[in-house]
């Protein structure tokens, strides 16, 4: 299965790809993934890496490429938004809190806690700004304070939207702006009982009317009832003017990114799925979402495989369920997509970038890189590519977590790390020389599929 | 009078590792003379360990037949403490008897099948943890089958070990 991939990339710099040694290491990735069985032993696999620093090194990146760490020091960053007249603001925060329910939830909470950060979450945005297009941002202000774990950001003309994990937000926003002229205007509450899966995901439609939202369920496997996740598993579509909401699609077990389809004004979704049931299962995975559409959580997962866990079973939902696109890979923990753009390079043109966060429930850990997804007439054509790697050292310590990816139509890729606190910034290596060497146009001159301001809109 | 003995010998140092590590020794069987222990009354913690672990995996047992039939998960979760108050009660128990066991020089074959019981029922209420540890009907039909097994067990030892107490006492 892996072997195909390889040859098919052969022309494409990409320096490393995913070792593949064992069974439980056999990728499920692509559009029509094998799905070994269901497994569980009496005890679930954990393994936490133990963190690290990064000291002198870096990530890696493909050759032709380079990463820089912009902004360093933040408090836990989790989604980029890249502003028309270049600026980025980063949402930095964390959310949840559910209670422990049973015995299980005390013991694995303190497992869990062991592969984050101890910084506090900043409940903030802070934005950046390379006022010389140097490829340096040199400034850095705290635009808004007092937020309520935001993450999803989305830009709709003057009007800035904020996905707190409670409640969606918006500021009005100028061009050039340091900070926000004031508190924001609450736009829609957000469904935020419990909040097990607390991250709001959140995009614009092309047109700006609607605002989509991601809202994660408040379980695994509905171990804590079916009232509990009552509103959640789902993307809203909320009018922007009114803050009347609808779900747009449902049975999404966590829709943790969401992004316009540049052209098609398609949305898409990237979908954290179940645990528990092995190594192997469930492919996490990226979707074009169905209006209406149930995609089959809890009740059965990658299209009609029941969930037996799931009591009552419903075998009417579990026949109405869509199979999803594209398969990235189990307990990957994708948390950040982001459709690409000509301008970054032509390895990376045509297809969507991919943030995984990283296992904490599988042995060999999987994600902790960023990959690329090529795409061919606006589907996904072939299998996952590394762009970013080294988050999981080979000496088995980590070092960072990808979670939001954005590109910057200049000709960037954003990735927010929230285990080291730091952006990263991956250029083109020669762009980059061109930049430092003083040509402000370099950056202007690079071709952009979108624009800017419809650019900024996407995540 | 058992008490006194125990807090001599312990000042020995010959009390916990000679005990442990080589029960039938002569030396120690004279310093810690735990049939002692046996023939008075029983002490009210190890009645309480004993008897209060029934109720508890009873509990385990209800709630997860309430589960099963009502599909509540509030029920699960119910299940899921008791067996983990029930584990803290009986291993306690499990633990006193296996000491009293070792140290007693007149083995009594009920006291030694009360412990057998107990470790058994101690082991397969851990299982049963575990299995309730699994998220939502996962733990069906297995947690409720051996919930059955965990009482029917924990019944027998906790009747069987006190009995024996009472046997002692009357001896």
């Amino acid at each position: 299965m892996k072997a195909p991939a390889l040859s098919a990339f052969a022309l494409v710099p990409v320096a490393f790809l995913v070792a593949c040694t064992g069974s439980t290491d056999a990728p499920v990735y692509g559009a029509d993934p094998r799905l070994p069985e269901p497994q569980r032993g009496l005890l679930p696999s954990m393994k936490i890496a133990k963190p690290a620093l990064w000291g002198d090194r870096l990530p890696q990146v493909p050759q032709g490429y380079r990463i820089t760490a912009i902004a360093t020091d933040l408090q836990i960053p989790r989604q980029t938004l890249v502003l028309p007249n270049g600026d980025i603001l980063i949402a930095e925060g964390r959310g949840g809190g559910a209670p422990a329910l049973t015995p299980k939830d005390v013991i694995a909470g303190i497992i869990k806690a062991r592969g984050t950060s101890p910084v506090k979450g900043g409940n903030r945005l802070t934005l950046l700004r390379d006022a010389d297009g140097d490829g340096v941002y040199e400034s850095r202000t705290i635009f808004a304070k007092d937020l309520n774990a935001p993450y999803g950001l989305a830009l709709v003309g003057n009007r800035l939207y904020v996905a707190n994990q409670d409640a969606l937000v918006r500021f009005d926003y100028q061009p050039g702006q340091f900070t926000a002229g004031g508190p924001p205007v609450k736009v829609a509450d957000l469904p935020s009982a419990i909040n097990h899966h607390w991250t709001k995901a959140l995009t614009a439609s092309a047109d700006g009317k609607f605002l989509y939202v991601g809202i994660g369920s408040n379980s695994n496997i509905t171990e804590r009832g079916m009232p509990a996740e009552a509103d959640r598993a789902r993307v809203w579509q909320i009018d922007a003017e009114t803050g009347a909401h609808r779900p747009y699609a449902t049975g999404l077990r966590n829709p943790t990114a969401l992004a316009i389809q540049p052209g098609s004004g398609q949305l898409w979704v990237a979908v954290n799925e179940r645990d528990e049931i092995g190594p192997n299962l469930v492919p996490d995975y990226v979707t074009s979402v169905q209006e209406n559409g149930f995609y089959g959580w809890p009740f059965s997962y990658w299209g009609q495989n029941a969930d037996t866990r799931v009591r009552p079973q419903d075998p009417a939902k579990v026949a109405a369920a869509i199979r999803p696109d594209y398969a990235l890979g189990s307990h990957v923990a994708t948390l950040g997509i982001a459709f690409s753009t000509p301008a970054m390079g032509p390895p990376f043109a045509d297809g969507l970038f991919v943030g995984e966060h990283g296992s904490w429930n599988r042995d060999p850990p999987s994600g902790y890189r960023v990959v690329f997804v090529p795409f061919q007439d606006g589907r996904p054509a072939g299998d996952p590519v590394d762009v970013v790697t080294g988050f999981f050292g080979d000496d088995g310590k980590t070092r960072g977590r990808p979670v939001g990816v954005t590109v910057d139509p200049r000709g960037a890729l954003l990735v927010a790390d929230d285990l080291s606190n730091t952006l990263w910034r991956v250029t083109l290596a020669s762009q980059t020389a061109q930049n430092a060497g003083g040509t402000l146009d370099a950056a202007d001159a690079a071709p952009s599929a979108t624009g800017a301001a419809s650019a900024a809109t996407r995540r | 009078m058992w008490s006194v003995r125990a807090r001599r010998t312990q000042a020995d140092g010959r009390w916990a590792r000679p005990l442990l590590m080589n029960g039938m020794n002569a030396t120690t069987t004279t310093t810690f003379d735990s049939s002692g222990a046996t023939r008075g009354p029983i002490h009210p913690l190890r009645a309480l360990l004993l008897a209060g672990s029934v109720p508890l995996f009873l509990g385990v047992l209800l709630s997860d037949m309430a589960y099963a039939n009502s599909d509540q998960i509030q029920w699960k979760n119910f299940a899921s403490w008791l067996n983990a108050g029930a584990l803290v009660l009986s291993g306690l128990a499990l633990l006193w008897s296996l000491i009293a066991l070792i140290g007693a020089d007149r083995k009594s074959g009920r006291s030694a099948l009360a412990s057998v019981l107990l470790l058994a029922a101690w082991v397969f209420g851990f299982i049963n943890s575990l299995v309730h540890a699994k998220d939502a009907g996962a733990t069906l039909p297995e947690g409720l089958a051996l919930a059955v097994l965990v009482f029917a067990l924990v019944a027998a030892a906790s009747w069987l070990g006190l009995d024996a107490e009472r046997r002692e006492v009357r001896r």
